[in-house]
């Protein structure tokens, strides 16, 4: 028996299809001007540069391999060890697919990464976003104007050098009968609270003695 | 009005800050209003304790929801703790309202516009700071764009503590605010 063909052939390992995930992702590193790409935890990362990234865009956007219709999120990370420190990470959403992507880019956040405004147009309030907490600038936005913070706003809250506090607060003066701004003057030093916890400091709370009890 | 129908203990007419417990001490004043009216058609009451009465009352909230707390808030006017009962009754317009009830995280963006809304309610007016954000900034007490409290901003009357407050903590908060404009109320400006 061992020694018929047709045996030897069946105990050879069957290649699986491929998924259609797997399938997306290697089409997606395949693309050209995709720098790398990698599957993490079930989701599909592809890199790129600025200058290439509206070509990639347009591509994902109108091939039906692709069919991201949809730009769920773009947001900035700073990194400030980077040579440029910035990374902006757009997620797509297909939905006639029902399958996601990442794109990054990095920039320095004086080279401004061009805009996707006229692609998807809800981008303008994720630039304006990026933009208003990173101070990442976005060419070709028509309206790039800050989005959550306070009107005369100075500075981009979330770099890792703004600090906390900020530096303005406001108060209401009963002389001049309006809100006024002042440097930020904080009469509580920043305390921690918890350094005592049950869920820091105590290792072996009361009770513990019977989840190890032998037996 | 000093109790006047002829038949009762001369108890002088109970106002809704002396309550008087459920029995026939109660039973004998409710007694001698409803003598008073039928016979009459009116009563006679002080006037500052009327006012009082009326304000403590119709306590009429200006709604300023503005983060989780806005959530108990609501809760506290729907039917299971029922404000509507207490004459509360949310208004949407600061002209018509008698109380500011600052529930959730004011911004420095945000400010301004409640000082604004503050500014607009006719007096009498109140303020009722809901929720550790509003008391002292709370979780964002460090944060750059988060006023450290809104008695920065306004005075405020009553604070309810919590992160956020149960709705039974802000009906709490609007009955001692009641007792306040009880104890402290009177017609004249203060």
């Amino acid at each position: 028996m061992a020694d018929t063909p047709d045996t030897a052939a069946a105990e050879a390992p069957v290649p699986a299809p491929l998924t259609p995930f797997e399938v997306l992702a290697a089409e997606a590193a395949a693309l050209p001007r995709v720098l790398s790409s990698k599957v993490d935890v079930g989701e599909i990362e592809i890199r790129t540069d600025r200058d290439s990234l509206l070509g990639l865009m347009t591509v994902l956007k109108d091939d039906p391999r692709f069919a991201f219709e949809q730009v769920m999120d773009i947001c900035g990370v700073d990194w400030p060890a980077n040579p440029e420190r910035f990374e902006v990470v757009y997620n797509l959403l297909s939905v006639s697919l029902n399958h996601r992507i990442r794109v990054i880019v990095t920039t320095d956040g004086v080279a401004p990464v061009p805009s996707v405004s006229h692609l998807w147009a809800v981008a303008t309030w994720w630039e304006r976003e990026a933009w208003d907490l990173f101070g990442i600038p976005f060419s070709g936005q028509p309206d790039l104007r800050r989005i959550l913070t306070d009107y005369g706003f100075v500075g981009h809250p979330m770099r890792k050098d703004f600090p906390l506090t900020g530096y303005t607060e406001v108060r209401y003066d009963e002389e001049r009968k309006q809100v006024v701004y002042e440097p930020v003057k904080l009469v509580q030093d920043f305390r921690r609270f918890d350094f005592i916890s049950p869920w820091e400091g105590m290792t072996n709370l009361p009770g513990d003695e019977k989840a190890h009890r032998e037996g | 009005m000093s109790g006047a129908a002829a038949g009762t203990t001369g108890t002088d007419v109970v106002w809704n800050g002396r309550e008087l417990p459920p029995g026939p001490d109660q039973d004998a004043v409710m007694k001698a209003i409803t003598g008073e009216i039928s016979g009459k058609g009116f009563i006679v009451g002080n006037l500052d304790n009327i006012v009082n009465w009326a304000r403590t009352g119709s306590l009429w909230p200006m709604t300023f929801g503005l983060a989780c707390c806005a959530v108990e808030m609501i809760h506290a006017y729907m039917p299971r703790y029922d404000l509507d009962r207490m004459g509360v009754i949310p208004r949407a317009s600061p002209r018509q309202s008698d109380v500011m009830i600052v529930a959730g995280t004011l911004t420095n963006k945000m400010a301004p516009a409640l000082r604004k809304l503050y500014d607009q309610m006719s007096e009498p007016r109140w303020v009722i700071s809901m929720g550790s954000c509003a008391n002292g900034g709370g979780y964002y007490h460090y944060s750059y764009s988060v006023v450290r409290g809104c008695d920065r901003i306004v005075p405020v009357d009553v604070y309810v503590p919590g992160c956020p407050p149960t709705a039974e903590a802000l009906v709490y908060g609007i009955m001692q605010l009641q007792k306040k404009i009880r104890r402290t109320g009177t017609i004249l400006r203060g």
